[in-house]
């Protein structure tokens, strides 16, 4: 794989950019060589290709304007005038960009008029990503993009530079940030080597059975989705069953003579047609998004690299990690299949932020990759407690008088009959059903060092978390709690979040105290910085 | 636990400064109901009185049970927010996690000396924690204390 013969050149490169404490600007960049340095030239090319579909509509209005002289040949020079001019701004906006790796910041300039210098300071910088869609990626180019912690608005990258360039600059960002350490972490880095082995990979059969579990009719929604779009152009009516029976009639079937058998081996036919194409659209668009998966334990953290078409790269530092999610669903649980998810410092906005770093994996194998983050299995001794039943049964209370009323309504306005009526009380009674399988389902723990939360059914996760990476706690309280005397005990995770609910106050309040006398004395940079 | 008994409740004042906010905020519904009455598109009284008794309400009457709700403890490391009138709520935030701080001043707030200390954490729930009516001096002191925690800890 051209990514991993990348990585076996890494040394010498490494080396290099280890004598140098700053790269020497490209020779082309000529007079302004202070300026740094600027992004590959073919990625000029790639813009201007990418960017070809935003010159329909200039190129159209042109055309419009010159429209009676003699047409085509105008046409034509107004199309190539419409190029020229998009290439040469590409060109000019390219020839003003810079960027400069500082001592403790990278600074990327940018403008044609109005000139912008932004400066990251390696300090911010949490995760070097390198992207390559389909097209970068054939001309051997990629876009690096540096995310950082605070502020909204357009992330820092540079697109595009050459793929070499990119695996340097995120070797000089992290070796920059963790200062003097890095020289040692690059030293084992260099020891591993590339030949080493990787964390987690995904090979085909896993990627198949993924896609399985991935089963999904949403082609049809976006086919359905198209079809509104356009039903201007075509007139026909995809949702009117009477139609369709027309279009038979026309070709002399008469739809009332087809007998019974088949119309059933009609339904079965059909049925089967979708659940082939719910399976094969999952298969699809789990090959195209984690086809070549693999988790590389690096010096600092976990490096990801997966896609078909786009390749993503990421990092993950260790010291960000700040907790994992075990997700499994009721189906692939019985297979044992599981994925492991990490929630990281909130990178970029207040989203959470979770990042696959095993899509389907056995509960072995995704503990030892948690352990790397010093996230632990919840062991035989650990409490894992179940929640105050009325919790879930006050919620569906809450729903009653809502029936209640309806059905009144249906008697009353709707001519139903009341026995009919009753039919609305299924409502709540199917609730009841969730209600009781969630609460099955439920379940908290703290062990002293971390904290635990399994929840839901259909998407079950079970989040553990060190109690040291608390940011806040809040004890509280709807109304509706407050009835049940019940109360939700919400931990601040940074990139995520945990609630434990359906507790007595004196629970939360005891949890709450031994938590933070674990969390309390640790300084947020401490935990940040470290691993 | 241990700060518990040590609860302390807001500024009195801060009680007259919601009652100006929620007047305000009342003003708006009040004067249209006074201009549909002037109309006088049904009996008289039909607008104005339920909105004014709901005025009345959130003047007079809520502004003093959410005061009776807000209390506050600086302990040794963190810091405890208590609050809620229907939704109760009761934080804690270790001093330790606190990214930055802000002392903010309404113009309501300023005529009564008041101020909001405001303390930012990375968690994604409670990003930020604010704790209304406080003397203004009381802010300014309690958000150098943080900060000196802040610095005696990285150093």
């Amino acid at each position: 794989m051209a990514q991993t013969q990348l990585l076996g050149e890494g040394p010498s490169e490494k080396g290099a950019a280890t004598t140098h404490a700053l790269p020497q600007p490209l020779p082309q960049a000529g007079g302004e060589q202070h300026e740094g340095q600027r992004l590959h030239p073919l990625g000029l090319i790639v813009h201007f290709i990418t960017g070809l579909p935003q010159l329909i509509f200039p190129s159209a209005a042109a055309m419009f304007g010159v429209r009676g002289a003699d047409a085509g040949l105008g046409a034509l020079t107004v199309f190539a005038i419409v190029l020229f001019v998009s290439l040469f701004f590409r060109w000019l906006a390219w020839l003003r960009t810079h960027y400069h790796i500082g001592e403790d910041d990278i600074r990327i300039e940018r403008g044609i008029l109005s000139r912008s210098a932004r400066s990251i300071p390696y300090d911010r910088i949490q995760d070097v990503s390198v992207e390559q869609k389909p097209f970068a990626r054939l001309l051997g180019i990629g876009e690096v993009k540096f995310e950082t912690g605070g502020g909204k608005g357009e992330d820092a990258k540079l697109s595009y530079v050459s793929l070499e360039e990119a695996e340097r600059l995120r070797e000089t960002v992290r070796a920059r940030r963790a200062g003097h350490i890095a020289h040692e972490a690059r030293a084992e880095e260099l020891a591993e080597g590339v030949a080493s082995s990787p964390v987690f990979a995904m090979d085909t059969k896993r990627l198949v059975i993924l896609g399985i579990y991935s089963f999904s009719l949403v082609i049809f929604a976006v086919l359905g989705g198209v079809a509104q779009q356009f039903d201007f152009l075509i007139d026909f009516d995809w949702w009117d069953f009477k139609q369709w029976i027309g279009i038979a009639e026309e070709r002399g079937v008469d739809i009332t003579h087809i007998n019974r058998s088949v119309q059933i081996g009609g339904a079965i036919i059909a049925l089967v047609a979708l659940t082939a194409m719910g399976f094969a659209t999952g298969i699809v668009r789990t090959f195209l998004k984690e086809y070549g998966f693999r988790l590389d334990r690096t010096a600092k953290g976990f490096r990801r690299r997966r896609g078909l078409l786009t390749l993503t790269d990421v990092v993950m530092p260790v010291a960000r990690v700040q907790a994992a999610v075990v997700e499994t669903g009721p189906i692939r649980k019985r297979s044992g299949w599981h994925a492991l998810k990490f929630v990281s410092l909130a990178q970029e906005s207040k989203d959470e932020s979770h990042h696959m770093v095993a899509p389907l994996a056995q509960l072995d194998e995704i503990w030892p990759i948690a352990a790397e983050a010093g996230i632990n299995a919840p062991t035989a001794d650990t409490l894992m407690q179940r929640g105050r039943l009325t919790w879930w049964l006050a919620g569906i209370l809450l729903v009653l008088p809502i029936v209640f009323a309806a059905m009144a309504a249906v008697v009353l306005f709707a001519d139903a009959s009341p026995t009919k009526s009753l039919l609305l009380l299924l409502i709540p009674f199917a609730l009841l059903i969730v209600g009781a399988i969630e609460w099955r389902i439920y379940r908290h723990a703290d062990d002293g060092a971390q904290l635990y939360v399994r929840r839901r059914w259909w998407r079950q996760q079970l989040t553990v978390m060190p109690q040291v990476r608390v940011q806040s706690v809040e004890i509280a309280q709807s109304p509706l709690a407050r009835l049940a005397g019940l109360v939700s005990l919400r931990f601040g995770v940074a990139g995520g979040k945990l609630e434990m609910i359906a507790l007595s106050r004196d629970t939360a309040e005891a949890i709450r105290d031994r938590v933070l006398a674990v969390a309390a004395p640790v300084d947020f940079s401490e935990i940040n910085r470290r691993g | 636990m241990e700060d518990t008994d040590q609860l302390k409740p807001l500024d009195p004042a801060y009680v007259t400064v919601m009652r100006i906010g929620a007047a305000i905020f009342a003003a708006i519904p009040l004067i249209g109901a006074l201009v549909l009455e002037t109309a006088q598109l049904t009996a008289t009284g039909m607008f104005i009185i339920p909105i004014a008794l709901l005025a009345a309400w959130l003047v007079l009457v809520v502004p003093g049970r959410r005061f009776a709700r807000w209390h506050y403890a600086l302990g040794a490391d963190r810091l405890r927010i208590v609050r809620g009138y229907l939704f109760y709520s009761d934080t804690v935030v270790p001093l330790g996690r606190i990214q930055h701080i802000d002392v903010h001043q309404g113009p309501i707030m300023r005529r009564y000396g008041l101020a909001t200390l405001t303390v930012h954490t990375a968690g994604n729930h409670n990003a930020s924690v604010s704790l209304p009516g406080l003397r203004h001096e009381d802010a300014v002191e309690m958000r150098e204390t943080i900060r000196e925690y802040i610095k005696a800890a990285q150093g």
